[in-house]
């Protein structure tokens, strides 16, 4: 214990000596999760639209202006041709095209039918896909008002019986983007920290030769790691509380869960993400092979951790990757008691494996510490 | 008279290779306690390696060592109580003042508090470096911080210390007061193993073995070593030994 209390007087000293870097590590990662919030968002406010009206008709200016009164579209282009209007998704200007053909409006009045061509964007395939149904339930919602319009009288309208389903969101009622990502980001900015920093510097004890004089005294392998885990695991929790701090008031994130919980929960998974950091730095020589190793493995973790993605979707090699992916367990467990109010009950599919996955990793980590070169 | 005393470092067939590389070739010798013992040879003759290996920084590949009395095998950790170490790479933290790096050093070796106070004064007072006890060790010269490495590879007072081409570098003047600060570990009872290849340094040793290539190929006082090879001082005896 003493021994432990020695090395951890020194890893503290060395932190305020490079206050610099202190700093970087605190107010960086707030920093980007006031941007990445903001920036890495789902919501499709803004659809350009460019729209072809070779009927120039009531009709189609009528349908037109229900694109003009929506929210979610902005009309970039209006004119006749139907090339220039492909034209301006080619080059990023528009997402969608509307062409309504001539005779839109005789044929309608006419044969009761009438075709319009829509084109959208679709690199994209998810953004596409919610620009298609925008742009449906509007034309939908047009033809709706033309049958009624026309075809039936008010006191039928009322008669006529119709399921009509509505939705309810539980836990994010608005559906607003933020509150699902700021958690989730906040999950990745302390992932990030605490998948490096301990490594990097038991790396750079390699570096610079300290540590063959650490070697050669009787210290024990575990003391000499958890003198490196403790220290960086402060740091996350302050991070992972300056990002609560800012993240909460600023897009009023409604916490439903406990605070407890939550860093309970932390606890655990800091311990697993900054075991792993230090067993890869078992294997590096450098502070650049460390952070080659720690990026690749970072990268598969977060892009599978559901951050963005529902996981459920995933093929089943991918849940297979994901059963020893601590992030996205973690990822889980904190929208969980952020946004439903789990309880330490509710996350246990999540904390068990955290602490299996920890207890492995840490133990890792000592064993393949080597004082001793064969 | 020197074969009287005991024992402190027992070599016994002592091998190391790299692959192919034969790094120690068979090495056979003994260091008696309280005696400065020489371990030359030119760059790449093998010296770091044997010397990592006797102060449980690496595994031989074959061979029975003891150390301070320890199977180097079995009782590491006994030995590592027991020994200090100053590699030739500078091993103190620099951005660590001189106190906190006695203090941190002190402190992994199990001293008290109180005892690590007392020597840390003790230490700073007998090097003169009352002034710059809160100096980080960055902004030390060179001279100052070999002085200081030193003092802390001993601040536990071990049996044995091993130094690794502790000079290298360092001016003339700061050299000899290095010596004196050997001596004085010396005459304190602990043993001094040391790497060097200045050859005016092997004539402050008690005993020396010269290496080539992996072999020891002489191993006495310096006063045998020249009449062995008939020759006024111990530069002629490398230059001999190193030409075969």
């Amino acid at each position: 214990m003493r021994t432990i209390f020695f090395i951890l007087q020194k890893e503290f000293n060395q932190i305020k000596r490079n206050l610099f870097m202190l700093q970087l590590m605190i107010i960086l990662p707030v920093v980007q999760l006031i941007v990445l919030a903001n920036a890495a968002t789902m919501d499709i406010k803004n659809i350009n639209l460019a729209i072809v009206d070779r009927d120039v008709s009531t009709l189609s200016r009528q349908l037109i202006s229900k694109f003009e009164g929506s929210p979610f579209f902005t009309i970039t282009y209006r004119d006749f041709s139907e090339k220039e209007a492909l034209n301006q998704i080619l080059i990023n200007e528009a997402d969608a095209v509307i062409v309504i053909p001539e005779n839109f409006q005789k044929k309608l009045i006419k044969n009761d039918k009438a075709k319009l061509q829509f084109s959208v964007n679709a690199i994209n395939g998810m953004s596409a896909g919610i620009t298609n149904y925008y742009i449906q339930s509007i034309i939908l919602d047009f033809n709706k008002k033309i049958i009624s319009d026309w075809k039936m009288p008010s006191s039928e309208l009322k008669n006529m019986k119709s399921i009509n389903v509505k939705f309810q969101h539980w836990y994010n009622k608005e559906l607003i983007f933020n509150i699902f990502m700021v958690p989730g980001i906040l999950v990745v900015l302390v992932t990030i920290m605490g998948m490096f920093l301990p490594g990097l510097n038991l790396v750079r004890e390699k570096e610079i030769g300290t540590i063959e004089q650490i070697n050669v005294t009787p210290i024990k392998k575990y003391q000499f790691i958890l003198g490196k885990l403790i220290p960086f695991l402060i740091i996350s929790f302050i991070e992972l509380t300056l990002g609560l701090l800012v993240g909460i008031p600023l897009f009023s994130v409604p916490v439903v869960g406990s605070f407890l919980v939550l860093y309970g929960a932390a606890l655990v998974y800091l311990f697993a993400v900054l075991g792993f950091g230090l067993l890869l730095s078992t294997f590096a020589n450098t502070q650049q092979q460390l952070m080659f190793l720690a990026f690749f493995v970072l990268i598969i973790y977060i892009l599978m951790s559901g951050i963005f993605t529902p996981t459920e979707s995933m093929p089943d090699w991918g849940k297979a990757i994901n059963a020893i992916n601590p992030i996205y367990y973690f990822m889980n467990a904190i929208r969980m008691i952020i946004l439903k109010g789990a309880g330490f009950y509710d996350i246990r599919s999540q904390i068990f494996p955290l602490l299996i996955y920890g207890i492995i990793v840490f133990s890792l980590a000592i064993f393949r510490y080597r004082k001793t070169a064969v | 008279m020197l074969n009287n005393r005991d024992i402190v470092i027992n070599v016994k067939n002592l091998t190391k290779k790299f692959g192919d590389f034969i790094a120690n070739d068979n090495l056979n010798f003994e260091v008696y306690k309280g005696e400065i013992f020489g371990f030359l040879g030119a760059n790449g003759a093998g010296k770091t390696t044997a010397m990592k290996i006797i102060c449980g920084l690496s595994l031989p590949t074959s061979g029975e060592l003891t150390v301070a009395g320890y199977n180097i095998y079995k009782q590491q950790d006994k030995i590592k109580a027991n020994i200090g170490y100053m590699s030739q790479k500078f091993s103190l933290y620099e951005d660590l003042t001189v106190f906190e790096n006695i203090r941190f050093y002190a402190g992994i070796y199990g001293l008290s508090l109180k005892i690590i106070l007392r020597r840390a004064d003790d230490l700073i007072k007998k090097l003169g470096m009352e002034n710059m006890r809160n100096t980080l060790v960055r902004s030390l010269p060179l001279g100052w911080r070999q002085k200081l490495a030193f003092s802390i590879a001993i601040i536990h007072k071990p049996q044995i210390v091993f130094l690794d081409e502790p000079t290298g570098g360092v001016d003339p003047i700061t050299r000899r007061q290095f010596w004196d600060l050997i001596y004085d570990a010396a005459n304190e009872g602990i043993t001094v193993f040391v790497t060097t290849h200045y050859m005016d340094e092997a004539e402050y040793c008690d005993r020396v073995s010269i290496m080539v290539e992996g072999r020891i190929e002489a191993l006495g006082s310096p006063q045998e070593l020249k009449s062995q090879f008939d020759v006024q001082d111990m530069n002629s005896v490398f230059i001999k030994l190193a030409r075969g």
